[in-house]
């Protein structure tokens, strides 16, 4: 009886008795997670600035981006366990890496969208270059940033599980239990809300853009 | 934080300098080989799911947003879970370890980028276009394969390849179900601690080599069949 609850889909007993490790779980998670996409989002910033503004640096920045993004995430491990070993930084590094061309493609995408006018217009009224990016351009650039920034985080809330098998928490290590001992209840949990998370944020990033961007629902 | 790890360096080095770790039933040459015939059969199988469903619901210009819910999806799920997921019902189902639940999640892991730029090429032809073929007296068939198609192909090819390099670097997560590839360097040599180390470091290296390889490799044949598209 019992071995036949264990083998099904999900084992509620279990879920029940394991709701402290679950939560401990959800945190981590949401933990590496977090800290990869807001680093991701600050160098990608600081990056596109750059790239706009030094055009010729636009090219070599979203190559490198894209040999990264390119590299699979348990390799891209591996290359920086010589270096950084075991453990968060590795996994922060790796992740923070794969939301970057993404995020610099959007943003310098979005910037360069900008209706020439209206960077005429802000310059005409005495604006500085760095005044007319950020409360004229960036705003306007917006919905194709965050168009980015969803895919970005989902991305990364994904590859989060793979950063288990180099000794992290997180969804990933329910997961990697289940496996270890041929026990589907973690396995079903882990990925269940692993993908809950990675909508959540999704849905979370569709109402800031709705939200930041009153001028678009004027119409 | 450890420092640089010399070791791990010169061991991996090491190691790719051995004649025997290439060759042989485990060796990098089987190895490398193994990856690379999962990808293209697991390929074969999400082309054939999903090219031909998406090219019939575009052209019928049906189901709009069914491709924008399955990309999503497909994000959202991560690999590691289908893998991991599908293994028991593997083996449950007797299809035992290693190639089959790899090859499933690959499958699975294939359908959407194909799907949906299939879908987006062919419901993105131009509307007077498919009008001024029926209009000279094209049959429905005809329009399909005489203009939606070939406006579609430069699309679909970008699918082809993104679902082909996104499946060439999942192939490295069977080595955690027992397909014996690439990427049993490193889940064995992760399994083994600091002694296998170096093992990580070489089997790091050969798939971020494959990936970038594939990658290039299917660019180049982007361009050359959309010529008009550079």
């Amino acid at each position: 009886m019992i071995a036949d609850e264990r083998r099904s889909l999900i084992w509620w007993t279990w879920v029940g008795d394991h709701l402290d490790e679950i939560w401990q779980r959800t945190v981590e998670h949401v933990q590496i997670a977090l800290i990869a996409i807001a680093v991701g989002c600050l160098l990608s910033f600081v990056l596109s600035v750059i790239a706009v503004r030094f055009r010729w640096t636009f090219k070599p920045i979203t190559r490198v981006g894209s040999i990264l993004y390119t590299i699979p995430s348990l390799a891209l491990f591996g290359l920086l366990i010589p270096f950084t070993g075991l453990g968060l930084l590795t996994a922060e590094i790796a992740l923070v890496s794969y939301t970057i061309f993404i995020l610099v493609s959007n943003t310098v995408a979005g910037l360069d969208a900008v209706p020439a006018p209206v960077k005429e217009a802000a310059d005409a009224m005495g604006y500085t270059w760095w005044r007319r990016l950020m409360t004229v351009e960036f705003p306007l650039a917006l919905p194709t940033v965050i168009a980015g920034l969803r895919i970005a985080s989902v991305t990364v809330i994904g590859l989060v599980t793979v950063a288990a098998l180099i000794g992290n928490g997180g969804y990933g290590a329910l997961i990697n239990d289940g496996l270890q001992r041929s026990f589907p209840t973690p396995i079903v949990i882990g990925s269940l809300l692993s993908v809950v998370f990675a909508l959540l944020v999704d849905g979370l990033l569709a109402f800031a853009l709705w939200a930041l961007t009153p001028w678009r629902r004027r119409t | 934080m450890a420092a640089t790890d010399v070791n791990t360096i010169s061991g991996a080095i090491d190691f790719l300098f051995t004649p025997e770790n290439w060759t042989g039933p485990r060796g990098i040459l089987a190895r490398t080989w193994a990856q690379i015939w999962i990808s293209i059969v697991a390929m074969a199988m999400s082309a054939a799911l999903a090219i031909p469903g998406a090219v019939w619901l575009a052209h019928r210009r049906r189901a709009p947003n069914l491709s924008v819910a399955m990309v999503n999806l497909g994000r959202a799920i991560p690999s590691f879970a289908i893998i991991v997921l599908i293994f028991p019902f593997s083996i449950r189902f007797g299809f035992g370890l290693g190639f089959w639940p790899t090859c499933v999640a690959l499958v699975i892991i294939g359908v959407p980028p194909m799907f949906t730029n299939a879908y987006a090429g062919i419901a993105s032809t131009p509307r007077d276009m498919v009008e001024a073929a029926s209009g000279i007296g094209m049959t429905d068939r005809q329009v399909l394969r005489k203009v939606e198609l070939p406006v579609s192909l430069p699309l679909l090819i970008t699918g082809v390849r993104i679902a082909a390099v996104t499946t060439v670097a999942t192939a490295t997560l069977g080595a955690i179900v027992g397909y014996d590839c690439l990427g049993t360097y490193i889940v064995s040599g992760l399994r083994r601690g600091e002694s296998g180390r170096p093992e990580v470091l070489v089997g790091a290296v050969l798939v971020a080599l494959l990936a970038l390889g594939v990658d290039l490799f299917l660019d180049r044949i982007e361009r050359a069949v959309s010529p008009w598209n550079t």
